[in-house]
């Protein structure tokens, strides 16, 4: 107990003050990395209570994926700082509001017991014990069975959201020349090479 | 303080000589696949290859880690010195990071956790951070287009490798590699009634996705044909320009313990791990970390061959490569192996 208390507190520790960091680092690209940072720790604190498939789905989807398109894209971007630091204390108190937002529902959650005491009666384990089945096959169970419809729906939303962005961007251009590989392949010397007899002194 | 030291130090002590045991076993496998690699190069193209220092050659590796080593570190002015020197460090720490779920024999693993593949493949995507780092960070324009094409690439064929390992997923219902080895002991060949032998292995059953694999695995550590972020014909050496000395060397030895991870994988998905070729007692008393590393061996084999002699792929071929042919056949073996196994009650 002793240990995963002292990693919960080490991993806790990290996540926060790299979550910090990304919003007070100078270097956007700094950001990402602590922002990639927050990440790792995160996986780490998943790890810990025993949810290992979504700490590593997390590095996977999050850390392997989404955040090098952000790196990706925060490294070409040509940012002017002294702009970007401008509109700070203009944005402050949304930033405040949503934050508040955040908070209050994350007690409302935690300390739900307190609202309504029956609650805590009515909670059953949802999954089966650890050492009885892994946390992968668990969230297989319910995912493909109870909550198939949600989870099609969530599917189908982000094959809208890449759709619309691929339609946004698509810009057909005319006059440009592109490889048709069936169409090499398909080249034979027969339909590829014309031969001519030139006759002297004539030209073709 | 008894039982302190019995449940911390120990198992802590324990783990730390195992980590060491692994690491300087790879280290060695390393320096001699890297030799290898020069000597197959060499033998292909009529030439002896690395033969001086040592009989044939074989403390080569050895003589360029000291010279590596002794190198002077040369950090360009306008580079970013952090990221410039952690670029390296990352890229060489994530490549040995995922050899501790890989089991080399029965039994014979660090951590043989639940979700061991999930462990690999998410090491394996992040390695492209090292490469987008050091590119970045040299604040050099060659350097900058090799990390770009890098990540492009990585990301591309991430995809097609996940795939291809749902596909073995499927097969045998469990992410822990150890499953995945024992889970081939029998497949197709006994299924006709043949003794357990290489036939059984996924390679058969799996045949189109393991050779997706094995060229996504190309791709994926910027092996030739697929070494675009470092095409020295037009990148001069892509993201490593500004790099020499040790940081240099980190980031071969991260390739190549990338290389190694990526043949052992394919050792363990496809090829049956530490499994005997065929269930007889000569073999079966070979031990098992014999086969395993003989089947990694014959993998990088391969790799060294495709280095030899295909040529560099185009950049726009790879790309058409990752997402139009080899993203919907593994899509499709998917789904193919999905009902295969629903509907004949294999599942």
């Amino acid at each position: 107990m002793g240990l995963q208390a002292l990693f919960f507190y080490l991993f806790a520790f990290i996540a926060v003050a790299s979550a910090f960091m990304v919003i007070a680092a100078k270097n956007p690209v700094y950001s990402v990395l602590f922002l990639i940072l927050t990440f790792f720790n995160a996986a780490g604190l998943f790890l810990l209570t025993g949810a290992e498939f979504l700490a590593m789905i997390l590095l996977v989807v999050y850390v392997g994926a989404v955040a090098v398109l952000f790196l990706f894209v925060v490294m070409m971007l040509d940012i002017d700082f002294a702009e970007l630091r401008a509109g700070v204390l203009e944005y402050a108190p949304i930033g405040a509001l949503i934050g508040l937002i955040l908070a209050a529902e994350l007690i409302i959650v935690v300390g739900g017991t307190t609202f309504s005491p029956e609650i805590a009666k009515g909670i059953a384990m949802p999954m089966p014990a650890v050492s009885e089945r892994s946390n992968t096959a668990a969230l297989g169970d319910v995912l493909y069975t109870h909550y198939v419809y949600f989870f099609q729906i969530a599917g189908l939303v982000l094959l809208v959201a890449m759709i619309g962005a691929i339609v946004l961007t698509l810009r057909h251009r005319q006059n440009i020349k592109r490889q048709s590989i069936p169409r090499q392949v398909a080249r034979t010397p027969e339909t590829a090479v014309e031969v001519v007899t030139v006759k002297p002194g004539q030209g073709i | 303080m008894d039982a302190f030291i019995s449940t911390y130090v120990w198992p802590g002590a324990i783990i730390i000589g195992q980590s060491l045991l692994l690491l300087v076993a790879l280290l060695l496998f390393i320096a001699y696949i890297l030799l290898a690699d020069r000597k197959i190069w060499a033998a292909v193209q009529m030439r002896r290859g690395p033969n001086v220092v040592g009989p044939w050659g074989l403390f080569q590796s050895f003589a360029d880690l000291l010279k590596f080593v002794f190198k002077e570190p040369i950090i360009p002015a306008g580079a970013n010195k952090t990221i410039f020197l952690l670029a390296p460090l990352v890229s060489v720490t994530l490549a040995l990071a995922a050899w501790a779920v890989i089991p080399l024999n029965a039994g014979w693993v660090i951590a043989d956790i639940n979700v061991g593949i999930l462990f690999v493949f998410a090491i394996s995507s992040l390695e492209v951070y090292g490469i987008i780092m050091g590119g970045w960070a040299s604040n050099s324009k060659y350097p900058f287009l090799g990390a770009l094409r890098s990540a492009a690439q990585m990301v591309s064929y991430e995809v097609s490798i996940g795939f291809v390992i749902i596909t073995v997923l499927l097969t045998v219902g469990s992410l822990n590699l150890t499953d995945i080895v024992t889970a081939q002991t029998d497949g197709l060949g006994t299924r006709i009634g043949l003794p357990a032998s290489f036939l059984d292995w996924h390679w058969l059953s799996l045949f189109p996705m393991f050779i997706v694999f094995f060229i996504s695995a190309l791709a994926e550590t910027n092996r030739p044909p697929f070494d675009l972020p470092e095409a020295e014909s037009e990148l001069v050496a892509g993201f490593m320009v500004e790099y020499g000395s040790t940081p240099y060397m980190m980031f071969m030895l991260g390739e190549y313990a990338a290389i190694c991870l990526m043949c052992a994988l394919t050792t363990i998905l496809f090829l049956g791990g530490w499994l005997p070729p065929v269930d007889i007692w000569l073999l079966n008393w070979v031990p098992g970390i014999v086969w395993f590393v003989l089947k990694a061996s014959l993998v990088f084999f391969m790799f060294a061959m495709v280095k030899a002699f295909v040529p560099r792929y185009r950049y726009d071929q790879l790309m058409r490569l990752g997402w139009k042919v080899f993203l919907p056949l593994s899509l499709g073996m998917v789904v193919i192996v999905a009902f295969v196994l629903k509907l004949m009650g294999w599942a």
